[in-house]
């Protein structure tokens, strides 16, 4: 099986405080890895660590065998990986159409071009429409996208992170603050959307991580304490202790 | 040569010790309030305005008390009533209404005053050389500057570290969301933070004016250097603001004291061009020319090679 | 997908339509302007109003369109003026043989170049960082010019003239009216180049990193990338705007590159609406004429700028054109004429308003510049006696009644406002 990420020997600290620590871990490619652990943990750490927002402190980071480790985020996008976030992180003064137009514009290869007009790449603008309709937002097409709904919002991000069309997608909390039936969607969408490629994500409703993961990591205090199927992982009573445990004792 | 060198560095010092006060205001309110005051040099011109008009009536000494009491009034007026307002739509149009502010308090001041110079003195009880070395006097007057700057720093320095209100400011500089969250009323820590740095910056034109000119491009002769102060210190920080405010000052003294050219430098290296060669403007070029270059390529190197400044911590 | 594409097909040439006609009525105006306004006064306003245009939006690529606030785009302006200037002298000396109205180029390339150097270092970061540098960079300049002389021209500056060039279709660009419509045709294609620039990728990516650089990075995009390419091309119609400025005056000084420039092209931008491409172009029109025409009649002209300045970001953010634009909702729903009566209404107070300050400030100014035998001023075409109380409490009461009334009239027009764009405030 090839591997889409490979984290080897990963380690980031901020000042003399530890994040991640000494972090191995293979990705296959095509699966849907879902990766959780206690607030804290570092989950996020580490997805700002493989999209190139930080960069690491020692070890490295592979994207398809190709070492990625400390590369600026705009390189790594270039080599197949794209990312949403926890926070909402959109363009807000631009229309929501924009929003994922500008995520199409590089990979359909126009990169810095001033001299194509947008209005004239049919193939940009028809991937942008396919998007909006993929992520239910065609109708708001033409709104600024800070005036959107926070679940609207959430959408979007999703949409920049795969608009693009990469094969390596990682969400961070994609359902974070949704209610019920929103999270339903959004599931389903990430389901459709990460079809045939790989797909990483943080994520702390456990409904949709046994429902979409093919596998399951667990990050406690930046390290990994066990990697395996959901239902051993369920079972794994290191994992129960550390984490499922203290995820009851806090309900 | 020695005497130059004793002169530049003590003039040199009376400058840097008053960039310092401008600075140790603009970085006050930076680190509360995260606004770099383009208008703070404003302030620092109503000081000497101020001062200029209280000491043709009153006198000198109840100008110093009262100039810079004025300022701070106006500043924390002007942060109340107008900066809280442009407040909520961010930092840019902060910045960008400071700017105006620097522009319509220069047009208020030529209104007002007028545009030539004004005829500000000191206290006739300073003037006098207070000592006199190789035929050149040393005012007494400047040396009151050098001693009322170094107060204030004192000043400073004992409020930052022994005072409570101090303990509460050295956390919003270190931690610039911390303000809000030690439950202190923000508006008024602004409004006060306001009034404190530009007072400061008061001040400093109340003590200057006499020595450096009361005239109403004051204010942006030495705007710009204070910016490159701060940014050259590290924005935010009160030490790096010290240290290049006194940098800048002695530097920049040194160079308008040492009358040398670029040709006087090649010629000892065995060089020299004709007059008539098209970069003749270069090889005559000489310190004195040079010195208002300095601070600028300063900020310029700095933010090329150290973007947070020589002792700052955040980049912004 | 069909419907959004069709939606998307027929908003895009419904925008085409709109947008060639804009600019072909531009073409036409800009031609037929002299033949309104034909006194050489206004031929001369007319020319500086098209330098101001390009000036003012290649400054928007910039602040409006990129996030970049720039304390010194004069920079750019002043060295194309520069060396279209040496470059004029060039040509008169028969050394280059370039028509003269192609000057601007020059001034372009010469913009674009120290663009592309001071790009390098400075498009690294937005915010308070890039202000400081573009801050630092212009004063450098600015003081090299006074220290470079012989390039410079110190004080005076460098001087020229442009009727000396080879032949261009037999114009030789000694009168002003020639010299005028190579302006327009500047402005006009600047003005055309900026706006299908913002519609490009780098265009649009520029947008995007303004409001986010950080994502921006994250879907493929170096935000240091984007920003230089619009800072380059932001010097590149800076310079323009110096080269057209060389022809027009046939004289550059430092003034063309200090911070007073500098400043000035701030307010023309921000003052007109740095939000809408067409922000600067009113803000170049209306800034050039209040300052041509109100320093014709009034020595504090400046003051009445800052003030206005001030106005605009405390109340108006969105500049003049924003505040146009706010009236569109209701001009869709065909009920701006419901605004009519209560503008008009609320006009009288406000004119009321501004005159009590103005002649306030008009009336201190004279008596705190007059000599003692010459106590009367003419003001609102009424002579007024400066050692008398009456003209000072009749401006204090014409102020105080121009408050009052506006605050009396305030609810009706916030009624009229809400009337117009659907009652309740909100459709």
């Amino acid at each position: 099986m090839e591997t889409a990420i490979r984290l080897n020997r990963l380690h980031k600290s901020f000042g003399p405080t530890p994040i991640i620590t000494d972090v191995n871990l293979d990705i296959v490619k095509g699966e849907r890895h879902a990766i959780i652990g206690p607030n804290g943990a570092g989950k996020s750490t580490l997805f700002h660590l493989i999209s190139g927002r930080y960069e690491p402190t020692s070890g490295d980071i592979e994207l398809n065998g190709e070492s990625i480790g400390g590369l600026p985020p705009y390189e790594i996008y270039r080599k197949g990986l794209s990312r949403s976030f926890q926070v909402t992180n959109i363009f807000a003064r631009m229309s929501v159409y924009e929003n994922i137009r500008c995520a199409v514009l590089w990979v359909k290869g126009y990169k810095y071009s001033f001299w194509n007009r947008v209005d004239n790449m049919e193939d940009v603008n028809e991937r942008t429409e396919e998007i909006l309709e993929r992520i239910n937002l065609a109708d708001r097409a033409f709104v600024p996208a800070g005036l959107l709904a926070y679940a609207e919002q959430r959408a979007l991000e999703i949409g920049i992170a795969i608009a693009g069309g990469n094969q390596v997608i990682i969400l961070d909390e994609p359902t974070a603050g949704m209610s019920h039936s929103e999270t339903e969607q959004v599931v389903e969408l990430i389901r459709s959307v990460s079809e045939g490629k790989t797909l990483v994500m943080v994520e702390h409703d456990m409904g949709v991580v046994f429902n979409l993961a093919d596998r399951i990591s667990v990050l406690v205090y930046g390290r990994i304490i066990a990697t395996d199927t959901p239902e051993n992982i369920r079972a794994n009573p290191a994992v129960q202790e550390a984490y499922l445990g203290v995820e009851a004792d806090h309900e | 040569m020695l005497e130059i060198t004793i002169f530049s560095l003590l003039n040199g010092t009376v400058y840097g010790l008053l960039l310092f006060m401008l600075s140790s205001g603009l970085t006050l309110i930076f680190s509360m309030m995260g606004i770099l005051n383009f208008a703070h040099a404003s302030f620092y011109m109503l000081g000497a305005y101020f001062g200029y008009t209280i000491s043709s009536h009153i006198g000198f000494w109840p100008g110093l008390i009262f100039a810079p009491l004025i300022v701070g009034v106006m500043g924390a007026l002007l942060e109340r009533y107008a900066l809280r307002h442009v407040h909520k739509h961010g930092h840019v149009a902060e910045l960008i209404f400071t700017f105006g502010l620097a522009f319509l308090l220069e047009e208020l001041t030529q209104f007002f005053w007028g545009t030539d110079q004004q005829a500000y003195k000191g206290p006739s009880l300073l003037d006098f050389p207070l000592f006199t070395l190789f035929d050149a006097n040393f005012p007494a007057y400047k040396a009151f500057m050098l001693l009322i700057s170094i107060g204030i720093f004192l000043g400073l320095l004992l409020v930052l570290t022994r005072t409570r209100v101090g303990l509460i400011i050295q956390a919003a500089i270190t931690h610039p969301n911390m303000v809000n969250m030690l439950g202190h009323n923000v508006p008024f820590v602004f409004m006060a933070t306001f009034g404190v740095g530009t007072a400061l910056a008061g001040l400093a034109g109340t003590i200057a004016g006499p020595v450096m000119g009361t005239y109403p491009g004051m204010a942006h002769d030495l705007g710009s250097i204070v910016f490159v102060v701060v940014v050259f210190g590290g924005l935010g920080s009160l030490a790096g603001a010290l240290v290049a405010s006194l940098m800048i000052g002695i530097i920049q003294t040194f160079a308008v004291g040492l009358n040398y050219s670029v040709s006087d430098f090649l010629v000892t290296i065995g060089v020299s061009f004709p007059a008539d060669h098209f970069l003749h403007d270069i090889w005559t070029m000489t310190l004195p020319q040079v010195a208002p270059l300095i601070p600028y390529l300063m900020l310029i190197l700095i933010l090329i090679f150290r973007p947070m400044g020589l002792f700052g911590t955040r980049e912004t | 997908m069909s419907t959004l594409t069709d939606l998307r097909r027929s908003m895009v040439a419904e925008a085409r339509r709109r947008q060639r006609l804009t600019w072909l009525i531009s073409a036409v105006v800009l031609v037929a302007l002299p033949w309104i306004f034909s006194s050489s006064f206004s031929i001369s306003i007319m020319t500086q109003i098209g330098i101001a245009i390009i000036f003012a939006l290649s400054y928007n690529m910039l602040l409006g369109q990129g996030g970049m606030l720039s304390f010194g785009h004069a920079a750019y302006f002043g060295l194309g003026g520069f060396l279209a200037m040496h470059a004029m002298n060039y040509i008169a000396d028969g050394a280059i043989p370039l028509p003269v109205p192609l000057l601007p180029l020059i001034g372009g390339v010469i913009g674009l170049f120290f663009g592309f150097i001071i790009g390098t270092f400075s498009t690294r970061r937005a915010g308070t960082v890039f202000a400081m540098i573009s801050l630092g960079v212009a004063e450098l300049i600015a003081a090299l010019s006074l220290i470079f002389v012989g390039f410079f021209g110190g004080e005076e500056g460098v001087s020229s003239n442009r009727t000396k060039g080879p032949d261009f279709f037999g114009f030789n660009f000694g009168p002003d009216i020639q010299v005028y419509y190579v302006a327009a045709f500047w402005a006009l294609i600047a003005a055309i180049a900026m706006f299908l620039f913002s519609r490009t990728p780098a265009g649009r990516m520029a947008n995007a990193v303004r409001d986010n650089a950080e994502r921006a990075e994250f879907i493929g995009y170096s935000q240091r990338n984007v920003r230089m390419i619009s800072f380059c091309l932001s010097g590149f119609f800076a310079g323009l705007a110096g080269g057209m400025f060389a022809i027009a005056y046939e004289i550059v000084t430092e003034e063309t590159l200090n911070m007073n420039q500098s400043g000035a092209v701030l307010l023309m931008a921000y003052i007109g609406g740095v939000g809408y491409f067409i922000g600067p172009i009113i803000g170049a029109i209306i800034m050039t004429l209040l300052r041509t025409v109100l320093s014709n009649f009034t020595e504090l002209w400046m003051l009445y700028v800052g003030l206005l300045f001030i106005a605009t970001v405390m109340f108006v953010p969105s500049g003049l054109t924003g505040l146009l634009m706010m009236h569109g909702p209701a001009w869709k729903r065909r009920s701006l004429k419901r605004l009519l009566a209560p503008y008009a209404a609320i006009s009288i107070p406000s004119l009321a308003v501004i005159m009590g300050v103005g002649g306030l400030l008009e009336l201190t100014h004279f008596a705190h510049t007059t000599s003692m035998d010459d106590r009367v001023m003419t003001l609102f075409s009424i002579p007024m006696n400066i050692d008398s109380l009456l003209p000072w409490a009749g401006l204090i009461a014409l102020f105080i009644g121009g408050v009052l009334g506006v605050r009396r009239l305030r609810p009706m027009l916030l009624d009229a406002w809400a009337d117009a764009n659907g009652a309740g405030g909100g459709d």
